[in-house]
């Protein structure tokens, strides 16, 4: 589990997990999109809290190792600002078949994006900037939470 | 009974509070009261399931204990990947 400040090389990384036992290699990009929630997007910028992070993606690995019975799974992630097509997070997993390596990738990703501290912040080509998630704080608090209560 | 705390904020509180971290007193049992009596600094109106929080570099639960000396830290709804 590494939180990278760099370009994320998807090919080096999986060069690291060979393994003879290894009949599957899974691998997950996460990328750069142009475009969320109908607002066209120019670059984002992740910030990262890097001593929980790691240590929360450490525990999300164990657990992927523990409930699939994998060889080798790990997690880049990236901070700092990205521009679209950029990869943002990799995530490569190794097993003897392919239905385990197919299923803890998936689990791996899923963790990773709802328990890891990262925040997006996206910029958009209308000047506006935005943090991703929390369209209910700050500012906006006030008015969202009543339109919710009204629901 | 008051407490001694230092408050780190991420994100968009940290963009709300205008400050990274404070050191606070209050009034708080747990971590869910200090995230409730600090809602003017980290200006969110989100539920607290949308929130996490960690005390002292490990993640913690909303009704988990803080005592004087905690660093405790709030965090916005997360969004990696």
């Amino acid at each position: 589990m590494e939180i990278a400040t760099s370009p994320i090389d998807p090919d080096e990384l999986r060069r690291r997990l060979a393994d003879d036992g290894a009949g599957a290699y899974v691998g997950f990009e996460g990328w750069i999109r142009n475009e969320n929630e109908g607002q066209r997007v120019l670059r984002l910028e992740y910030e990262v809290y890097e001593p929980l992070a790691v240590k929360e993606g450490v525990r999300i690995l164990e657990e992927a190792k523990r409930l699939f019975p994998v060889l080798h799974a790990d997690c880049v992630h990236r901070s700092g600002l990205l521009e679209i097509g950029d990869c943002a997070v990799w995530v490569g997993v190794t097993s003897a078949h392919r239905g385990e390596a197919f299923d803890a990738c998936r689990y791996i990703i899923d963790q990773v994006k709802v328990r890891l501290p990262i925040w997006k912040k996206e910029f958009y080509v209308n000047g506006d900037s935005g943090w991703v998630n929390c369209e209910r704080c700050a500012e906006h608090g006030l008015a969202h939470a009543d339109l919710h209560a009204a629901r | 009974m008051k407490k001694n705390l230092t408050v780190r904020y991420f994100a968009g509180f940290r963009e709300h509070a205008g400050t990274a971290e404070e050191a606070v007193t209050l009034d708080a049992a747990t971590a869910g009261d200090v995230f409730r009596a600090l809602a003017h600094r980290h200006g969110s109106a989100e539920p607290l399931g949308h929130c996490k929080v960690a005390i002292n570099d490990e993640m913690a639960d909303w009704d988990a204990p803080v005592h004087s000396g905690d660093v405790v830290l709030l965090f916005p709804p997360v969004a990696g990947g």
